[in-house]
């Protein structure tokens, strides 16, 4: 006989335990086709929601991957931490290569050559790759139709080449090429929406992750991953160097993240937009940049700033949701 | 038996893509390779060819599709030319690097500026050195056969390498010729199915594409300098093969009228044919004169280049590309390093012309070749001369 767990929560009212329901801890696969002993820094969210979409994958997977950290801590000759067919080339075209694999395995099956199974092709790539250099190429796969699954890895700026701005760059944020000084905050500009420039493609399935919710990330991955047609997902993930904040705090501060409002977990299925987290009242956004030293010059007025874009970016969204 | 046919030499390409059963087309248009990629997408449309064409949003991705299906496996061509060429620069090394045979048609064009959508090598000079085999063709049937034997180098075991056919933009590509278009029955014994040896496939997971260390990157590089040299048994095997099917045969240097030749001329290309009438004429003047036909630019072929002009007293190089401020044109340079350290050689006078689509006249020929013969008893104050240039 099994130990009988008690459902602490059941006495709850419906509401509140949906709001909950994100932290419901399930039964996971133990089988990692993302090895561990790679080379990622102490305290990399990256490698973790990695990790995580990894289970979420399973084994009938082929994985195309951007040039960034993700590549190079995972692919050093002759070792590789992959378990699944895995393929790197160059920075800006993942999903061109994601849309190449996916045409061939298409007509090989087609024409008998190989057996007829429900393959998934995954391009992964980081924000760089995604919202800079390789924005025209991921255009280009999703308008196009392809049967594939485009994963950005958000870590703000090109970490692998030691910390410059990217258009993914929060404002204020101090990298090595937007660095605060005498008369400047850092960061001018704000984050490229990605998610919103994915959805104008009209695509089934988009969503935004992030490792401190593991779960919801596995949902997310696995849900996009059985969609036929393009699917994107959005993952943000901590750069404790880049960030400069304490490498041990990488969970927290992707929680908080969220919790803030200035990376919102939701879904675009179908052009619906849903919420994945209720958060009746956003915490401070201090309370998310204070962890982290690239935001550290930035004054109060900086700050009231940011807290008033995210408010009402966030007032924005939920309309969509609600809408 | 196969049938003569007056087809466009794009659309003959189109024909014989469809013969091999290719499975994945990934291209995008430019001037002068368009009716290259439009008679496959014709002929996908129609149920005729069953491949998947991917109608992507540049170059650089048409290449890199053609790496994505090249990995998984699948047989897969490409065409493009000029601009389209130098914007897949750094694509097309991913594709001799990573041994994705991949078959390319380049209808050569001049890069721009200024702009110019007319014919000269200027892009593929540009990406000699990116470790693709490269071929030459000088007519329609030339071009319909190299593009079948692309395929089956390409492809074969002992090389995995991508195969660069280039044509003369608009001198080849858009004209009209009759043409030996292979059987289908003939193709299917000549071309096997490719069989990759480690694709992407989640039965049996591979790692494509690492990164290489300061202490393996050169080995790598080597074995891949090694593996296209030695590319040139299996390139001449199957010329050999394909000779004996269809009784066409190839060579990676072809001679005319040159075994007794003092002056010899070297082109390459679609301008060859009109090279051979000039030899023709000056022959029937009783001139001592031969031409040599680069026909396989990678791997180099450097036994049968000292071979074909050992003899000769002077060569005639003529370019149609530029190498800006030096020693004349990538062809030159390269005849003229191949011969440096031995012991009989030809004096060599280097020509650029024919660039941007101008064309060189049977009578220019003569004109050129006279005025090399000059310049190699009086010298000339410049390193090359660029023919018929107005100064």
């Amino acid at each position: 006989m099994g130990k009988k767990f008690i459902d602490v929560g059941q006495e709850l009212p419906p509401k509140i335990r949906a709001r909950h329901a994100i932290h419901e801890v399930r039964p996971v696969t133990i089988k990692e086709n993302f090895a561990s002993g790679n080379r990622s820094c102490i305290g990399c969210a990256e490698v973790l929601a990695v990790r995580l979409t990894c289970k979420a994958l399973g084994d009938n997977v082929i994985i195309a991957m951007a040039t960034g950290c993700m590549e190079i801590v995972s692919s050093q000759l002759p070792y590789t931490s992959w378990e699944v067919p895995w393929i790197h080339t160059l920075f800006e075209n993942t999903a061109a290569v994601a849309s190449g694999i996916e045409a061939g395995l298409k007509a090989m099956m087609r024409k008998g050559r190989i057996p007829v199974q429900e393959t998934k092709v995954v391009a992964m790539a980081g924000d760089g790759g995604t919202a800079d250099i390789g924005l025209q190429a991921l255009s280009g796969a999703l308008e196009r139709g392809h049967n594939f699954l485009y994963i950005c890895f958000d870590n703000e700026a090109y970490m692998n080449t030691g910390i410059q701005r990217s258009s993914a760059t929060p404002y204020g944020a101090s990298t090595t090429t937007s660095p605060a000084g005498k008369v400047s905050i850092g960061q001018i500009t704000w984050k490229k929406d990605m998610p919103a420039i994915v959805a104008a493609h009209n695509i089934p399935y988009i969503a935004t992750a992030c490792p401190s919710y593991p779960f919801d990330l596995m949902d997310k991955v696995s849900k996009a991953a059985a969609v036929k047609g393009p699917a994107y997902v959005h993952i943000l993930s901590v750069c404790p160097v880049g960030w400069r904040s304490p490498s041990e705090l990488s969970v927290r501060i992707g929680r908080l993240a969220v919790e803030t409002g200035i990376f919102p977990l939701y879904e675009i299925e179908n052009g619906k937009y849903k919420m994945s987290l209720d958060l009746p009242k956003l915490k401070p956004v201090y309370d998310y940049m204070r962890l982290q030293g690239r935001f550290r010059h930035l004054s109060e007025d900086t700050i009231k700033q940011i807290q008033q874009r995210v408010a009402e970016e966030y007032q924005k969204l939920v309309a969509k949701a609600e809408g | 038996m196969a049938k003569r046919v007056g087809i466009e030499v794009s659309v003959a390409i189109g024909e014989v893509v469809t013969m091999t059963n290719t499975d994945v087309i990934a291209a995008y248009p430019i001037t002068p390779q368009t009716h290259i990629v439009e008679h496959p997408a014709k002929l996908a449309a129609d149920g005729e060819l069953d491949a998947e064409y991917i109608p992507v949003e540049s170059e650089h991705s048409a290449m890199s599709a053609c790496l994505g299906a090249a990995a998984a496996g699948a047989r897969t061509f490409t065409a493009t030319a000029g601009q389209g060429l130098e914007l897949m620069h750094e694509v097309l090394y991913i594709a001799s690097s990573m041994q994705l045979p991949v078959v390319m048609a380049v209808a050569n064009r001049a890069l721009s500026a200024p702009l110019s959508v007319w014919g000269d090598h200027s892009d593929a000079m540009a990406v000699r050195d990116t470790g693709w085999i490269q071929i030459f063709t000088e007519n329609g049937q030339e071009v319909v056969d190299n593009i079948l034997c692309a395929f089956r180098i390409a492809e074969d075991r002992g090389v995995l390498l991508p195969v660069m056919v280039n044509l003369d933009g608009f001198h080849l590509s858009h004209v009209i010729e009759p043409i030996l278009l292979p059987e289908q029955s003939e193709v299917d014994a000549f071309l096997p199915p490719n069989d990759y040896p480690l694709p992407l496939d989640p039965a049996k997971p591979v790692t494509m594409g690492d990164f290489g260390p300061p202490f393996i990157y050169t080995e790598v590089k080597w074995a891949q300098e090694v593996n296209l040299r030695k590319s040139m048994e299996t390139i001449l095997k199957c010329w050999g093969e394909f000779d004996r099917i269809f009784k066409r045969c190839y060579h990676p240097v072809e001679c005319y009228r040159s075994e007794d030749a003092e002056v010899l001329l070297l082109t390459m290309g679609s301008f060859s044919e009109t090279a051979m009438t000039a030899i023709d004429r000056m022959r029937g003047e009783g001139k001592n004169i031969g031409l040599i036909r680069l026909r396989l630019w990678r791997p180099f072929p450097f036994d049968e280049i000292r071979n074909a002009v050992k003899d000769a007293e002077v060569l005639i190089v003529l370019d149609r590309a530029l190498s800006f401020g030096g020693p004349g044109g990538p062809v030159s340079s390269e005849i003229r390093s191949a011969l440096y350290n031995e012991d009989r050689r030809p004096k060599i006078v280097s020509f650029v012309g024919g660039l941007g689509g101008r064309d060189i006249t049977v009578s220019g020929f003569q004109e050129m070749i006279n005025r090399g013969i000059e310049i190699s008893k009086t010298g000339s104050k410049h390193e090359f001369e660029i023919f018929g240039v107005r100064e």
